[in-house]
C-alpha cells in the first residue's frame, strides 16, 4: 500500500482529513494553492510596475507642460547614449559601486579571518553579534554620523588637524568611504561563513603536501571564499550603485546615477526611466555573472 | 594553516581597526545627543540631557515612530506569509519557471530601490488612484513587503534545505495527514527560521527610505523620512541627534531575540 493511499484511508474519518487526503493526492494542486498568492503580488504588483516603468522610457515628454507623450520613439535612449554628460555619470557610478566592493573586500578579509579562525572559540559568536549590530541601526543614522564626522570642525579635522592634514570633506571621496562603511558588514558576514566552513583537514593535507601558509592561502582558502565573496558584492555592487541618499547626504556636488533619476522624476519621467534601465541592466549582468560561481544559493 | 606569530598579530590588529572602524561612528551617535552644542561641534564643550527631553516631547517624532512600527509589521506579516509559501514551491516541487521564480524573488532587493520606487509610485497612481486608495500606509506597507518576501524566503529555504524529508514521511506513516505533518513536525523545525526572518524584514522595513519616498504619499511620515527631512534643519538638529542615538541603542533588542533564537539562521545572513 503507498502511503498516498495510507493517507486517503486515514483522513477519510474527517473533513480536514478529507481535504488533505486529496491534497496530497494532487501534488499540482498544491503548488498552485502555495503559488497562487506570491505569484499575483510579483507579477502583478511588482513585474508588472517594473514592465510599465521600461515602457514609460519609450515615451518622450511634452517640453512646456511636462507632461508624458505616450508616442514611442528612442529618443531618451539616444539622448543618454549621446549626451556626454549621462556617460559621465553613469561610468562615475559603476566606478563608485567597483571602488567601493574593492574596499569592501580588503577590509573584509582581516576581520573575518580573526573573527572565524583566530579569535578564540567561546568568542566567536559575540563577534559576529559586534559585526550584525550594525547592521541594524539605521542606514540615515550612520551616514548622518559620517556627515558630522567629515564636517568642517568634525571629529576628523579634529584628529587630523594637528598632523597639518586635511580630511576630504564633502565629495566622491566622501560618498566612496560612507558606502564602504554603510554596506561593510554584508561583506564581512559571507566571508566569515565561508571562511568557518573551510574544514580544519583540508588545511592541514595542504600543509603536509608541503604547502607554506601563504600557498595554502592562495590555492585552497580563496578559490573556496569565491561564492562568498561574490555573494557579498552582490549587495556591496548593487547597493552604491543605486544609493542617492548618502550622495546627498556627504557627496558635496557629487552626481551618480540614482541622483539624475531622482531629479528628473517628477520633470521628465520617461528620462528617469531610460536612466533607471541602466543600474537595472548593470546590476541584472552583474546577477548572471555572479550566478555561475554558485553565489546566488547561498545568500 | 599554521599562520606565523607575526601574522597573527597583524590580523589580531586588522580586525581591531576594522571593528573600531565600525563603531566610533555609532558611538559618536551617542556622545553627539548629550553635545549642548546645537552645530554639534567637537569636541563637545559638555553634556547636557535637554535633548532628550526635547526628544520626548517631539509630536513629530513620536507620529512618525508609530508610523514606521504600523509599516514594518504589515510589511512583515505580508513578507512572512509570502516568502513561506513560495520557498515551500521551491523546495517541495520541480515546475516550470522555478528557476526564474527564484530570481524575481531576489530582484526587488537586488535593483536600485529609486527604480522599484518609482515603478510602484507610477503603478499605484495609475491603478490605485482612481479606485480611491491614494498613497499612504497602505501603499508603503505594499512596496516594503515586496522586497521583505526575500528575507523571509531565504530563512526559510536555508532551514527547509538542512531539514530530511524523512521526517515529514515518518510522520505520515504513523497515520499524521498532511496539515497534522505540517502542525506537529514541519512548523515546529521551520519556526526559528522564521522568527529570524520577520526580524529581518522588519528591520529592512524599518530602516527603509528610498522606496518610502515614493509610496508614501505627502501625509505619511515614516521615521527615515522624518530624519531625512529634519536633519538639514538646524533648529531640530539636536532632536534628531537624540532620535538618532535612541535607534543605535535599540538595535541592540532585535540582534539580542535573534541571536536567542537561533544561532544559525541569524548569522547566516541579513538577507
Amino acid at each position: 500500500m503507498s502511503d498516498t493511499e495510507r493517507a486517503a484511508g486515514h483522513s477519510a474519518r474527517r473533513p480536514a482529513g478529507t481535504l488533505a487526503g486529496r491534497l496530497h493526492r494532487r501534488p499540482r494542486l498544491q503548488l498552485s494553492l502555495l503559488l497562487s498568492a506570491p505569484l499575483t503580488w510579483l507579477i502583478l504588483a511588482y513585474l508588472g510596475s517594473l514592465t510599465a516603468l521600461f515602457m514609460s522610457a519609450f515615451w518622450t515628454t511634452d517640453t512646456f507642460t511636462s507632461n508624458v507623450v505616450k508616442v514611442w520613439s528612442l529618443d531618451n535612449f539616444t539622448t543618454i547614449l549621446t549626451g556626454g554628460v549621462y556617460q559621465q555619470v553613469a561610468l562615475r557610478s559603476v566606478g563608485v559601486a567597483l571602488a567601493v566592493t574593492a574596499l569592501c573586500v580588503v577590509i573584509a578579509f582581516p576581520v573575518a579571518f580573526y573573527t572565524a579562525r583566530i579569535a578564540p572559540r567561546r568568542w566567536r559568536p559575540l563577534l559576529v553579534v559586534a559585526i550584525l549590530t550594525p547592521l541594524w541601526a539605521s542606514y540615515l543614522v550612520k551616514a548622518y554620523a559620517w556627515r558630522l564626522i567629515l564636517a568642517e570642525g568634525g571629529l576628523l579635522e579634529w584628529l587630523l588637524s594637528p598632523f597639518g592634514l586635511d580630511g576630504p570633506g564633502y565629495g566622491l571621496t566622501a560618498t566612496v568611504l560612507v558606502l564602504t562603511y554603510l554596506w561593510l558588514p554584508y561583506m564581512i558576514l559571507p566571508i566569515h561563513t565561508g571562511l568557518e566552513q573551510i574544514p580544519d583537514s583540508l588545511l592541514d593535507a595542504s600543509s603536509d603536501l608541503g604547502a607554506r601558509t601563504g600557498r595554502t592561502f592562495r590555492s585552497v582558502v580563496l578559490p573556496m571564499l569565491l561564492p562568498s565573496v561574490a555573494a557579498g558584492s552582490v549587495f556591496t555592487f548593487s547597493l552604491s550603485l543605486g544609493d542617492y541618499i548618502a550622495v546627498q547626504i556627504v557627496g558635496g556636488k557629487t552626481q551618480l546615477i540614482g541622483n539624475l533619476i531622482y531629479s528628473n522624476i517628477t520633470l521628465d519621467l520617461p528620462l528617469a526611466a531610460a536612466l533607471g534601465t541602466v543600474p537595472v541592466a548593470v546590476i541584472v549582468l552583474y546577477l548572471f555573472a555572479v550566478r555561475r560561481t554558485g553565489a546566488l544559493s547561498s545568500l | 594553516m599554521r599562520l606565523s606569530r607575526p601574522a597573527r598579530i597583524a590580523l589580531r590588529i586588522a580586525a581591531l581597526l576594522g571593528f573600531a572602524a565600525i563603531y566610533v561612528p555609532l558611538l559618536l551617535v551617542l556622545v553627539n545627543s548629550l553635545n549642548p552644542d546645537r552645530s554639534s561641534s567637537w569636541p563637545p564643550p559638555g553634556i547636557t540631557f535637554h535633548w532628550w527631553a526635547d526628544a520626548w516631547g517631539s509630536a513629530g517624532a513620536r507620529h512618525a515612530l508609530v508610523t514606521s512600527l504600523k509599516a514594518g509589521v504589515g510589511a512583515t506579516a505580508a513578507a512572512l506569509v509570502l516568502g513561506t509559501l513560495i520557498a515551500f514551491a521551491i523546495q517541495r516541487f520541480r515546475f516550470f519557471g522555478r528557476e526564474a521564480l527564484s530570481f524575481v524573488v531576489v530582484l526587488p532587493i537586488a535593483l536600485p530601490g529609486i527604480v522599484t520606487g518609482v515603478a510602484l509610485n507610477t503603478a499605484f497612481r495609475t491603478v490605485l488612484e482612481p479606485l480611491g486608495v491614494g498613497l499612504g500606509l497602505f501603499t508603503v506597507v505594499v512596496g516594503h513587503a515586496t522586497f521583505c518576501v526575500v528575507v523571509v524566503y531565504n530563512n526559510v529555504i536555508a532551514r527547509l534545505r538542512r531539514m530530511p524529508g524523512s521526517y515529514e514521511e515518518a510522520a505520515a506513516d504513523l497515520g499524521a495527514d498532511t496539515f497534522r505533518a505540517f502542525a506537529d513536525i514541519t512548523f515546529p523545525l521551520v519556526r526559528s527560521a522564521l522568527v529570524a526572518g520577520g526580524l529581518l524584514a522588519f528591520a529592512l522595513s524599518f530602516d527603509e527610505i528610498i522606496v518610502t519616498t515614493f509610496t508614501a504619499g505627502p501625509s505619511t511620515q515614516t521615521l527615515p523620512i522624518w530624519i531625512f527631512s529634519n536633519m538639514a534643519r538646524p533648529q531640530q538638529a539636536p532632536v534628531v541627534n537624540v532620535v538618532a542615538a535612541v535607534l543605535v541603542l535599540l538595535s541592540v533588542i532585535p540582534i539580542y531575540i535573534a541571536q536567542r533564537m537561533s544561532s544559525d539562521t541569524a548569522s547566516g545572513s541579513r538577507i
